[in-house]
């Protein structure tokens, strides 16, 4: 009988061995899976446990901060807002229930103090075994709240976004999308927001326009498009072209911009004019002398083809470039573009207002494209402080090609198609741009500025959708206020 | 060294374990419980110490594993059970105290021959009959989650068929043994009281819906019926009618169906009808609510667990996540708190425990006393897989406890008697001519 309870034995040991196998499984390999379900409660109150780090502005007001309830021997920080809908776009939420957006979701490490410095990682360790909360880090952001506001109140009731960006740091003074929301909603009351309606056919307020929404640039792209010739030495300002009022392509013609029914016809004309007056057969031409391949190439410089690497979670980030039916061309496939028309800013070109801020920084960075970031500082409990560094991406062209770019760009405020912008006292350089989205569809329009132009310390870039004016007369005064409360700020504490 | 002294020693460890187990969970829920929590550390050990004193008289030369063993697979019960209610530890250790009572009773009672049980097969069968049809019976029966397994008196709440389950073992090692030889010969006629007794029981359990037992009392049926006589072809027919059963139970009750497809597909994308709701949602929110609750509950304690005490298993609000922590899910708390480490660890002693269970069958002198050792362990083994094999999806889950660990007297109660008995074999087996 001992050979049949060996085979029993070793079947019953076969038994608790699976159940060992079974428990390895759903501790190591499935885990990270089971933790993202949604009805995981168990993980999302652990997080919940964690006294999250407030988020600051620049001014130190207080952005989010934690809403603490004890309930079952434990405490659970809760989010709360107190401006609510003002900074939703780059703050974003986090709640119980739904996924985090925003800082709140790309900050989570410094919010959570999990940003590993040893002594900090040991620390953390050293609470979760005594039980003790985990207490994360402040962050203050560069955000200008009073840039902020004006922002936000310009944009009005419109659907539209307006970045500011400090051309030397790539710090973020303002982050304005509308419509927005109000993040204190989202846990309780989500139906408020999906009840909010605009003035654009899908509101979606809780897309960030900023930095996901793709428009057609217009002629704020021929900032791009002038540095590409200027900066290859094929053509300069004073380069002269001949425009009948509009520019042969592929054996058709692509008229001027019509504002009033008929095409502006400008004759003999200089590349610094056309810009001033954004003449698109000129830029046209520009476009194909260039070619699609280093146009495209010097709008990289400048950030486009890849997300921009600011500090939001990237799922909410877009890259600028052409657009084939949704999907990004790569450098390959630039033959795709067509050059007379890319160089005015239409065709298969997608751009969102960050890139255009960044476009317009790095113009009046003497060239140099800066890393665009929020996050300024870390403030951790016990009172060290981690200054972000700014970063530099690189040169996007040599700083004569700046130099006159800026010069070209001060003409169109002072005296072309940007004179809404004028600020009395400071010089203004800007660009505008009144992108079509098909016959009898409504513009969608652009301002693309940076000031003082002798020494810029704030670069910006207004878009608004579905607009009947151009870009000079509805963008224009919006980045105009953007810009004075950004100057009116800084003026004390700038050299 | 004695066995008894050995045993000591490690009773003396496992003191020490339980003490940091209780030292633990109050150190992580203070303004919870009370300092008093770790008397009941010292109130364990002195337990163990009166049923150590007892098997040094009965059982001196007995295996010195078991009982330690059993010691710390309670306590490991009792400390996660305080964990998750102090009110249901002070029960739960009552029933320990029951069980060591029960457990030294058994010991002295049958010191000199346990093997007299034999000649009472037949009343051992009937009261195995009698312990699963009590709860049937109106007034003291009483159903749990769509199963009626629970008897209640007073205050006082018992599952008598997880001491039926001992005495179905004492009847069918005793039977399968007097008639060894004839079975062998497979005469029908012989098989008559065996089928009469053993298939009133697996109707009882099946028009209880008690799913959990039904599968353990057939698997302890084959296995036995296996080592009496040799022949591989009766565990054959039994599974072709196992499978034939379950397909016709399937077809016919609704219940079975629920788990299977619960066991299948936890997890849907889409809102379905909800059972016994008008309502429509995803399953993981509805019928297979409580698997996937505790899943994740298992999948959270990762690699090395929260620690005892810290785990989560209430809601902010104060609700709990999971439905029947403390009993047939208390593998889920305690794979949240120990993680992967702690439940492998506890997994190893039961192992351990089968094998010095079957370790005994292999040693003892007598056919009956291989018979129950080996039936009895093997029960044992299967329970666990029974359970734990359903929680962590490896089969339909069914509701039975988990020995030693779960709350719940019977059960306790039912175990110590098992230890008693595969530690009277052991001392026959070892005892000095």
């Amino acid at each position: 009988m001992n050979a049949r309870v060996r085979f029993l034995a070793l079947s019953s040991l076969v038994m608790l061995v699976a159940l060992i196998v079974a428990s390895t499984y759903w501790q190591a390999w499935a885990a990270p899976d089971l933790a993202n379900k949604n009805d995981n409660a168990i993980r999302q109150i652990s997080e919940f446990t964690i006294d999250r780090g407030r988020i600051l502005a620049a001014d130190g007001t207080v952005l989010a901060r934690n809403r603490v309830v004890h309930t079952n021997n434990r405490t659970y920080y809760y989010r709360r807002y107190p401006l609510g809908a003002l900074t939703a776009a780059a703050v974003g939420y986090a709640t119980q229930n739904r996924s985090r957006t925003g800082l709140e979701h790309s900050a989570s490490d410094y919010l959570t103090g999990a940003d590993q410095s040893l002594a900090g990682a040991l620390k953390q360790i050293g609470d979760r075994l005594l039980g003790s909360t985990i207490h994360g880090s402040d962050i203050r952001l560069s955000l200008n709240l009073a840039a902020q506001r004006v922002a936000m109140n310009a944009l009005g009731a419109n659907c539209g976004a307006a970045v500011a960006i400090e051309p030397s740091t790539g710090r973020v003074l303002e982050l304005a999308s509308k419509p927005s929301y109000n993040p204190n909603d989202v846990e309780s009351h989500y139906g408020r927001i999906s009840n909010i309606r605009a003035a654009c056919k899908s509101a979606s307020p809780l897309v960030d326009r900023a930095t996901q929404g793709l428009y057609p640039p217009g002629s704020s792209f021929k900032i791009v498009t002038a540095a590409a010739a200027l900066d290859s030495g094929k053509f300069t300002p004073e380069s002269i072209f001949h425009d009948p009022g509009y520019c042969t392509e592929y054996g058709q013609p692509v008229k001027n911009f019509a504002d009033l029914g008929r095409p502006e016809v400008f004759g003999t004309i200089t590349l610094f004019q056309a810009f001033e007056h954004s003449v698109n057969s000129v830029f046209c031409n520009v476009g194909k002398a260039l070619e699609i391949h280093p146009l495209m190439d010097y709008a990289r410089r400048f950030g486009f083809g890849v997300k921009p690497p600011i500090d939001l979670p990237s799922n909410s980030l877009q890259a600028s470039g052409l657009y084939l039916h949704g999907r990004l061309l790569g450098a390959n496939e630039d033959w795709r573009g067509d050059p007379g028309r890319v160089a005015f800013g239409q065709d298969k070109l997608l751009v969102t207002p960050l890139q255009m801020a960044m476009v317009a920084a790095t113009v009046a960075n003497g060239g140099v494209l800066m890393r665009p970031h929020l996050v300024d500082k870390v403030i951790r409990r016990d009172g060290t402080v981690d200054k972000i560094t700014p970063q530099e991406i690189g040169r996007a062209i040599k700083p004569e090609t700046a130099a006159e770019l800026t010069q070209m760009m001060e003409a169109v405020v002072s005296g072309g198609t940007g004179t809404a912008a004028q600020i009395a006292g400071v010089r203004v350089a800007g660009k505008t741009g009144t992108a079509e989205n098909g016959l009898g569809r409504p513009n969608t329009t652009w301002f693309v500025a940076f000031a003082p132009a002798d020494a810029p310390r704030v670069a910006v870039a207004v878009v608004l959708e579905n607009q009947s004016g151009t870009g000079g007369t509805t963008a224009a005064p919006i980045a105009r206020e953007i810009m004075q409360a950004i100057l009116a700020s800084t003026a004390n504490s700038n050299p | 060294m004695s066995a008894r002294t050995r045993e000591l020693l490690i009773l003396i460890l496992v003191g020490l374990i339980t003490a940091t187990g209780f030292a633990s969970v109050y150190i992580a829920r203070q303004n919870e419980i009370s300092p008093a929590s770790l008397s009941y550390a010292g109130f364990f050990f002195v337990l163990y110490l009166i049923a150590h004193v007892v098997a040094r008289v009965t059982v001196p030369d007995a295996d010195s594993y078991l009982l330690p063993m059993a010691a710390l697979l309670t306590a490991i019960g009792l400390t996660e059970i305080y964990r998750l209610g102090p009110n249901d530890a002070l029960r739960q250790g009552l029933w320990v105290v029951i069980g060591v009572a029960a457990f030294a009773g058994t010991l002295i009672a049958l010191r000199h021959d346990f093997r007299r049980l034999e000649s009472y097969k037949y009343l051992f069968g009937l009261s195995a009959l009698g312990l699963l049809f009590l709860p049937a019976l109106p007034k003291i029966g009483h159903s749990v989650n769509g199963a009626r397994l629970w008897v209640r008196i007073g205050s006082l709440q018992f599952q008598p068929g997880e001491l039926g389950k001992i005495a179905m073992i004492v009847f069918l090692a005793a039977y399968l043994h007097s008639k060894q030889e004839v079975l062998a010969q497979g005469r029908p006629k012989d098989f008559g009281p065996l089928l009469a007794i053993w298939g009133c029981a697996m109707l009882v359990l099946v028009a209880t819906h008690d799913l959990g037992s039904a599968l353990l009392f057939f698997g302890i049926f084959l296995a036995i019926l296996y080592l009496a006589t040799a022949r591989l072809l009766y565990v054959g027919v039994g599974l072709v009618l196992f499978l034939a059963g379950s397909a016709g139970v399937y077809e016919t009750t609704a219940h079975v169906r629920d788990r299977v497809t619960i066991w299948l597909h936890p997890w849907t994308t889409q809102a379905i009808p909800c059972p016994g709701h008008s309502i429509l949602m995803p399953r993981q929110e509805c019928a297979s609510y409580q698997l996937v609750k505790s899943l994740y509950s298992i999948a959270a304690g990762g690699f090395s667990g929260t620690g005892l005490g810290k785990g989560t298993f209430t809601l902010p609000g104060g609700g709990n996540l999971i439905p029947d922590l403390n009993t047939d899910f208390i593998f889920s708390a305690l794979a949240q708190e120990l993680g992967l480490v702690g439940i492998a660890a506890i997994l190893l002693v039961f192992m351990l425990f089968t094998v010095h269970g079957f370790r005994i069958a292999l040693v003892a002198g007598d056919g009956f006393s291989k018979l129950v050792c080996a039936g009895l362990t093997f029960g044992f083994a299967l329970q666990t897989f029974i359970i734990i094999g359903g929680i962590v999806r490896l089969i339909p889950l069914t509701g039975i406890t988990l020995p030693f660990i779960s709350y719940g007297g019977s059960s306790v109660v039912a175990n110590f008697i098992l230890l008693a008995v595969l530690m009277l074999v052991s001392q026959r087996a070892n005892e000095p001519a």
